[in-house]
Parts: C-alpha cells; structure tokens; sequence
C-alpha cells in the first residue's frame, strides 16, 4: 500500500502531529507526505528527513497559503490517484480537510484511529471514548485521520526521502482566508506537552485561575488546560479546552485541579499515563480515573505544593 | 434566504453509554435520546440569523428512525418554520447522509446549511464537509461567529492555536462549535404551535441514493478500564509520590 500523509505546518515549521501520523502510515506500506503551502522549501527539506519517509510531494503555491480545504482537497485527490489511503492527524486542519477527500473519492472516512489492525482494519473511539468500535473499511482507498496520542512520533531525522514538486490545482475560488488571531503561548503546547496542569470552575475567575494553576504549571514546566466550564466561563482562552469538542490530550501526568471529571472532559485526558486530582468533593467523579486524589481546598494545597515543588 | 438545518437523535449527553456485553455496539434501549447538543447550536443560529434578517425560512432535516420527528418537533419548537424526515431504521454513515442532504440541497436550495460540527454518538465530523465536498461549494467548520453579509458569509473558526476567520461564497455549508451561541429553550406555547407545523416524511429510495454502509463495524469493546488509585492525605506525601515519579526533582 502506498500512503499519503497530510504534513501540518506552520511559519515554516513542521508540526509534531503529523510525525504520529507517519508512524500510522508505516504501518499500512509506504510513507509519501504532501506539504502544500507558500514558501514551503524548509518545510519540505525537514519533513524529508522523518524516519521512514519516502517521497515528499510538494505544492507550493499562494492557493494553499491558509490551507482552505476547497483549494487543497483537489489538490489530495490527484495524488490519490496513485496512493492507497490517505493520512491526516485529528487536528483542526486534519479534521477540516480529510472528509472533503472522502466524499471527493467517494469513500468513508475513518476517524480518529487509535490503532492499525490491518490494511482496512482499525479502532477508533467513539461515545466521547466510552466505547471502542472495530471497524473495517470496504472501500478501495482509505481515508484516515489518526490520534496524534495513540501513536509513537516517527523520528525527525534518519529519513532521506526525494522532494518532488506536484503541479498547483489552483484557487476554487469559493473561499478566501481573512485573518486569524493566535494565543501566544509561552508554556509547552497542550497536545505535545508531557506533563499538564488544567483548571476547573472551582478556579473562580480568570485573575484566580492565573494566580494560581500557572505557578504550579511553571514549576513543572507544565502545558495548561481547562475543562469547558473554566473556559466558558471565561478563565482562559477555549483553546486551553481539553475534552470531546476540544483537544484530546495523554501526558505523562496530568493534574486536574477543581475539575469535577464530566464524561465530556474525561474523554479528552483519560489515557493520560498518570492522572493527580485535587479536588474538595471526595466524591467527584475524577476520583474514579485518577492514579493519585488529595481531597481538599485547591486554594490551600495549589500554593503549598507549588512551594514544596 | 432560505437556511437547512440537519439535525440528529442521538443519546442524550448526559447519559454515561453502556456497552452491550456481546460486543455488538453500544445499548440504546430505554435510554434517553435528545439533539444532538451542536445542532441544537446550528438551530439557534439559523433563529438568530432570521431574527437579524438575514434569513426568510428555516428548514429542518433529520435521517432516521420514525422517533427522530420528535427532534425534528423540537427543532420546529425552537423556530424552524418545517421540517423534513428521512425515514430509515438502517443506520446511516456520514457519507450516505451527505447524499441524501445533497439530494435535499437540489431540491430546496438553502443559501446556507448550518450543521454542527459532530454527532456525540459516533463522533465522526465529517458530514458537513462531505455535503460541502459534493455540493462543491466552501465548508466554514468548527464555527464561533457568523456573519452574513451580501452573498457572502464571514466565518469565525476554533482552530488549534486559536481563531481564524474566511470569507465564504454563498451558499455555504457552516458546522458549529460549542461557543458560536447558547440554544434557546422551547416555550410551552411554541411546542404546542409545532405540533401543527409541516413536517414531510420521506424515505431514501424517494432520493435513488445508495446509503449502504462502507464501514462494517466488527466489534465494540469499552475502553481499558484505570486501575484504582489511591488516596494521598496531605500535599507531603502527594509531593513524595510526584517525586517518585521523576515529575519534580
């Protein structure tokens, strides 16, 4: 079989999730990457060296600066027509542009694998991950996006693949890109961060919730989370958001301060390696997933395990 | 402007599934079934967008059971002005769904279709890009904040570092996000009013599409349960364990 990987990137740097993705893909046969994108030449050269790559495609044009799905997705499917399957990681970008190529191939996607049984066999979560289907796949070609936490990363070096430059599809023209606004981050990345802290409702207030979950965050060289009603409630920014409708996380350790542990949120942290409660009802149902629980008020113990730290 | 809104019967959130000892999917009898919580935010956009006068008519569409009529009333007791029923027991992928909507785009053509962005039953988010994909027109997913503005459509979207916005053609397919608004909740009066409301029932072979699944579903496990943990009684000893652990040095 012969794969095709979506490479996610970003001001010229390539982005972890997809070296998840090229694990997955090495499973099913050969690994070729697509970089599409403007001024894309380091991104290509870096993505070239991952471990167990082959081929790298590349698209450089100004259609695919933003990587609108109605420009791209055209693009994928005339290199699916000497590839086997098709691989995007279950980012927002993956999620956006994958089963635009699905329906385009007429096929069904498959979404969110977290492993490869065979060539058209997978398993992938479903019911906020209360429920794990086995699924196998009927159709001739494959489309995927994977769990970046499911799988190990491909190393970012050892790899020689050939670049080869794939012939711009053009501007559909539907679409145009307006603007964007990032959240500055001066601690690691949620997704990719080995150990996280996250913040409940129990927080009280953003000021609250800065005062007292980054100290504890930065003294663990820590990533920072939220549940959803910290981040309704306006403490931080929804991107911090881990859970079903946010971002799927599984650190090394993950400490849940003032989180009660709804399904929702479970869904997004429970394959965390180890999982710290804290928290003052001793019987919030976090209590039932984590490795390691301190009842008590997190206004008290936050501040002196930091110091102990 | 006409907008179609999808909508799906799906277990209710709140409810933890179980799953069926035989491995063959997870047990939905006797379970509450509710809207999906994303289309209930589609709905409410596309009551919003009329209210702003943006919009003229608002129709609702699901594919399913007979029981889904009752989504579909509650999506009528929201503020759509009819409704639309695909009758099928068999269940129906993403993709055979995006082909009956398209079918149904043919026919009604909406300016907008508004869906949310994943059903909390199979957690698949697909199906409005699939529908964008065959109707060949812009997907603006994971919505936070619409705007529409001539024949064109500004799109606020969650991405993973933050927001981005696009400029989207009309018509357009929009797939909404948990914070693009907060669902309305159905009168007493208004529900008695949509039970008069026109609600077309129509079955798959009205639309000659093949719906047949792709994906055979071999089995359905629950995930590896956690081993219990233990309880620390004071932040020394939960300090010693994370040092245990190499996490704090």
């Amino acid at each position: 079989m012969k794969t095709l990987v979506w490479v996610e990137h970003e001001n010229g740097h390539l982005k972890d999730a997809t070296l998840a993705v090229v694990t997955a893909a090495s499973k099913l046969g050969e690994v070729h990457l697509i970089v599409a994108g403007e001024g894309v030449g380091a991104v290509a050269d870096a993505a070239a060296r991952i471990a167990g790559v082959q081929k790298v495609h590349v698209a450089d044009d100004a259609a695919y600066a933003h990587a609108l799905a109605e420009n791209v997705a055209p693009l994928i499917v005339d290199l699916m027509g000497h590839h086997d399957a098709f691989l995007a990681p279950a980012t927002s970008h993956g999620k956006n542009i994958a089963p635009r190529v699905a329906a385009l191939l007429d096929v069904m996607q498959i979404s969110d694998i977290l492993s490869v049984e065979s060539e058209d066999t997978f398993t992938r979560p479903t019911y906020a991950g209360n429920a794990i289907a086995t699924v196998k796949s009927k159709d001739a070609k494959k489309v995927i996006t994977v769990r970046g936490t499911a799988f190990e990363k491909a190393a970012t070096e050892g790899g020689s693949g050939t670049i080869e430059a794939v012939a711009a599809t053009g501007d559909a023209g539907t679409s145009s890109f307006v603007g964007a606004e990032i959240v500055k981050l001066e601690r690691p990345e949620l997704t990719s961060a080995k150990i996280i802290v996250s913040g409940g409702r129990a927080l009280k207030d953003g000021p609250t919730f800065e005062a007292t979950i980054y100290p504890l965050a930065d003294k663990l060289g820590a990533a920072v989370g939220a549940s959803r009603a910290a981040v309704d409630a306006g403490y931080v920014p929804n991107d911090y958001q881990v859970g079903q409708t946010g971002k799927i996380v599984a650190p090394e350790v993950y400490v849940a301060v003032g989180i009660s542990g709804a399904i929702q949120h479970l869904a997004g942290m429970k394959d965390s390696k180890t999982i710290v409660a804290i928290n003052k009802d001793e019987d919030a149902p976090i209590f039932q997933v984590a490795d390691i629980g301190l009842v008590g008020d997190l206004f008290k113990i936050v501040p002196e395990l930091t110091e102990k730290l | 402007m006409k907008i179609l809104v999808p909508v799906k019967r799906v277990i209710d959130y709140n409810v933890k599934p179980r799953v069926k000892a035989d491995g063959t999917g997870v047990d939905l009898a006797n379970v509450k079934m509710s809207m999906n919580p994303f289309d209930e935010i589609a709905v409410e956009e596309a009551i919003r967008l009329r209210e702003k006068g943006a919009a003229t008519e608002i129709v609702a569409i699901s594919i399913g059971v007979a029981k889904a009529q009752e989504t579909l009333r509650t999506a009528l007791a929201m503020g759509a002005d009819r409704a639309i029923l695909i009758q099928t027991d068999d269940e129906v992928e993403p993709l055979g769904v995006a082909k009956l909507l398209a079918k149904v785009v043919e026919e009604e053509q909406p300016g907008l279709i508004i869906l949310g962005k994943q059903a909390i039953d199979d957690d698949s988010n697909q199906t409005g890009q699939m529908l964008a994909a065959l109707l060949g027109r812009p997907q603006g997913t994971f919505a936070s904040k619409v705007e529409v503005e001539g024949d064109s459509v500004s799109v606020t979207r969650e991405v993973d570092g933050g927001l981005e916005t696009v400029k989207l053609s009309l018509p357009a397919i929009i797939t909404t996000d948990l914070r693009l608004n907060e669902p309305r909740y159905a009168s007493l009066p208004n529900i008695m009013k949509a039970k008069s409301k026109p609600l077309a029932q129509k079955t798959p072979a009205d639309y000659g599409v093949d719906i047949a699944p792709r994906l055979e579903t071999l089995k359905v496990v629950e995930p590896p349960k956690r081993s219990a943990g233990i309880k620390v009684a004071d932040v020394d000893e939960l300090v010693a364990k994370l040092k245990a652990m190499g996490v704090a040095a």
